[in-house]
């Protein structure tokens, strides 16, 4: 106990810090970027819409190396676009916690997109025809009727992508790396310790990291559950 | 006031070709489910589109596919009352309410329309609850209420009583029928219910498979339709092929008879048709007399329905007569049954456009 007390007193909580923002940051694009997506998705054609769906579930289903991968070869800066945007805009994104971002905005995305679709999908087209019959903006329409009737799918869309974002792995190690401080996250972290045969304190950033994402994900069921009470069980 | 319809759209089975134009007043477009009714209001309202055609409200132009001109459904000033109200549900009756007043932007004239309406449909009390705690009844009125709150110069009702059941219908019938005497614009009501248009509209319009009928009376579709798809529309249980064989005689021979009728101007006939409830029991010799086999008989709820079949003919009839004469006519019995002159209908089959 001691032991333990001792190693949390000196702990380096960086990557705790980075975790979190990158975390936060990420479901805050995803959060948008991914109700945008599904509304132009939805009205595209169906065969456009197949093949962007596709497209953007990717991440989703495939290895993130396979993303970071994608991703060190647009921004690495041996590579035009990479190189481009270091020269000109002084852009960096391998080796920094834009990077982080990047990585677990990419990976999680698909969770975000999908759901949010799915709830849009479901809401009553009626209500958005009242609303243009009643004079409602496009806008006033979709944010005070089309989201709140959404409301359950983004949400959990939400949660998720945050979850997903805070662990995110694979990507990130291969496009942000492990920079103590300023790009590793609590899952690099992890795995750096357990190379060096060092479990104890793995074991206390796994135990941090469960906390969290379990903490955050049942508290937003419970404030999701606490607004759509009127919604019967079956 | 008057709306002037003339849209065209193509749709899964059949293609919506409308034309008519109403003043102001109620005028119902009465339809078998399926005849694209809804889909008329629809493209009025302008939450979808005709595929050609003009949409005219008291020399505004809403729609013209010629002139390229299609008003988003915020700018039409039409009201629509939807089958289900569509109230939001995350709303209070307030916001639904204040949803409506969207394009008041003064915040007091706001205020004071807002109340003034409350008190109208009488919501007080209900104004913090969300549409899931209010009756099938308030809902309606809440409906009623936002949709007029955006003062519409046309209002749109589609089948405004079909979540309703029947004891409340009565009652919102009447408060929703004084609610459109006091509407000063073009209300069109869409029913697939006879008696709902009978009593709530003047004039009436019948959809048959997406195309639609001349404008007509209400009391005189209901008394002298015309074709075969409008008896059909109506009620008319007893239509089968028929051909005039004299200026007031006509056979027809499913029934083997020749029957005296009133005639009427214009159009080939084709069908002959006379409503179940103007079939009753008489003496022999009586005018325009069948002599049937009674085949089927059962029990309405105030009536005796009963199947019957002429002597010699191969198609049956469909009478309802009040109970206490309808006791006698077992099934297998014969009687006499007459159709009244006046109440055989004459009937085309094709449009008369």
């Amino acid at each position: 106990m001691q032991e333990i007390w001792e190693i949390l007193k000196t702990l380096d909580y960086s990557p705790l810090w980075i975790s979190l923002k990158t975390g936060l940051v990420a479901t805050v694009i995803c959060f948008f970027l991914g109700i945008w997506t599904a509304r132009s998705v939805m009205r595209m054609g169906k065969r456009a819409k197949a093949f962007v769906d596709g497209l953007l579930t990717l991440p989703m289903v495939l290895p993130p190396t396979v993303a970071g991968f994608f991703l060190l070869l647009i921004f690495s800066l041996r590579r035009p676009i990479g190189s481009f945007l270091y020269e000109e805009l002084s852009i960096k994104v391998v080796q920094t916690w834009l990077g982080c971002i990047l990585a677990a905005g990419v990976i999680s995305f698909p969770l975000m997109y999908r759901n949010a679709r799915a709830a849009f999908e479901q809401v009553d087209i009626e209500l958005i025809y009242a609303g243009r019959t009643l004079g409602m903006s496009e806008s006033a329409i979709f944010w005070r009727v089309v989201l709140p009737s959404a409301g359950p799918g983004v949400v959990s869309g939400t949660i998720l992508t945050f979850a997903r974002a805070l662990g995110e792995y694979g990507a990130t190690s291969m496009l942000a790396g492990n920079i103590a401080g300023k790009t590793g996250t609590i899952s690099q972290r992890i795995a750096m310790v357990i190379q060096n045969g060092d479990y104890l304190t793995a074991g206390l950033w796994v135990a941090i990291i469960l906390l969290i994402s379990f903490g955050i994900v049942v508290v937003m069921n419970l404030f999701a559950d606490a607004k759509m009470k009127h919604i019967k069980k079956w | 006031m008057s709306l002037s319809v003339q849209i065209a759209k193509r749709l899964q089975g059949f293609t919506l070709n409308i034309s008519f134009s109403a003043e102001a007043g109620v005028t119902a477009l009465l339809g078998a489910s399926g005849s694209g009714k809804s889909m008329t209001l629809r493209c009025i309202a302008g939450v979808e589109k005709p595929d050609e055609g003009s949409i005219v409200l008291d020399g505004r132009v809403l729609y013209d596919s010629k002139a390229k001109i299609d008003l988003p459904p915020q700018a039409r000033k039409v009201g629509y009352l939807f089958q289900r109200y569509a109230l939001f549900p995350n709303m209070t009756v307030l916001q639904n309410i204040d949803a409506g007043l969207s394009l008041e932007r003064d915040a007091h004239a706001r205020k004071t329309k807002r109340e003034s309406l409350i008190s109208r449909f009488h919501l007080e009390g209900l104004e913090e609850r969300v549409p899931r705690e209010l009756s099938g009844g308030q809902m309606q009125r809440v409906a009623l209420c936002r949709m007029l709150a955006g003062e519409p110069e046309a209002i749109l009702l589609d089948e405004p009583f079909a979540a309703l059941d029947s004891h409340l219908r009565w009652q919102m019938e009447a408060e929703v029928k004084q609610t459109l005497a006091e509407f000063p614009g073009v209300a069109l009501l869409v029913s697939h219910d006879r008696g709902e248009v009978y009593r709530m509209s003047r004039r009436v319009c019948v959809l048959n498979m997406g195309a639609s009928e001349p404008l007509l009376d209400t009391a005189e579709l209901l008394d002298r339709p015309r074709t075969l798809q409008t008896a059909l529309i109506t009620g008319c249980k007893n239509c089968v092929p028929a051909e005039m064989i004299a200026q007031s005689t006509v056979r027809i021979p499913d029934w083997n008879a020749a029957l005296g009728c009133v005639p009427t101007k214009g159009g080939s006939i084709t069908h002959a048709g006379i409503r179940a409830q103007y079939i009753s029991p008489c003496e022999p010799g009586t005018e325009n007399a069948l002599l049937c086999r009674v085949a089927d008989a059962e029990d309405d709820v105030f009536s005796r329905v009963l199947t019957l079949k002429p002597a010699g003919g191969t198609a049956t009839l469909r009478a309802e007569v009040g109970k206490a004469a309808g006791e006698a006519l077992c099934i297998g019995s014969e009687a006499w049954f007459c159709l009244p002159k006046e109440h055989i209908m004459l009937l085309s089959e094709t449009h008369e456009n």
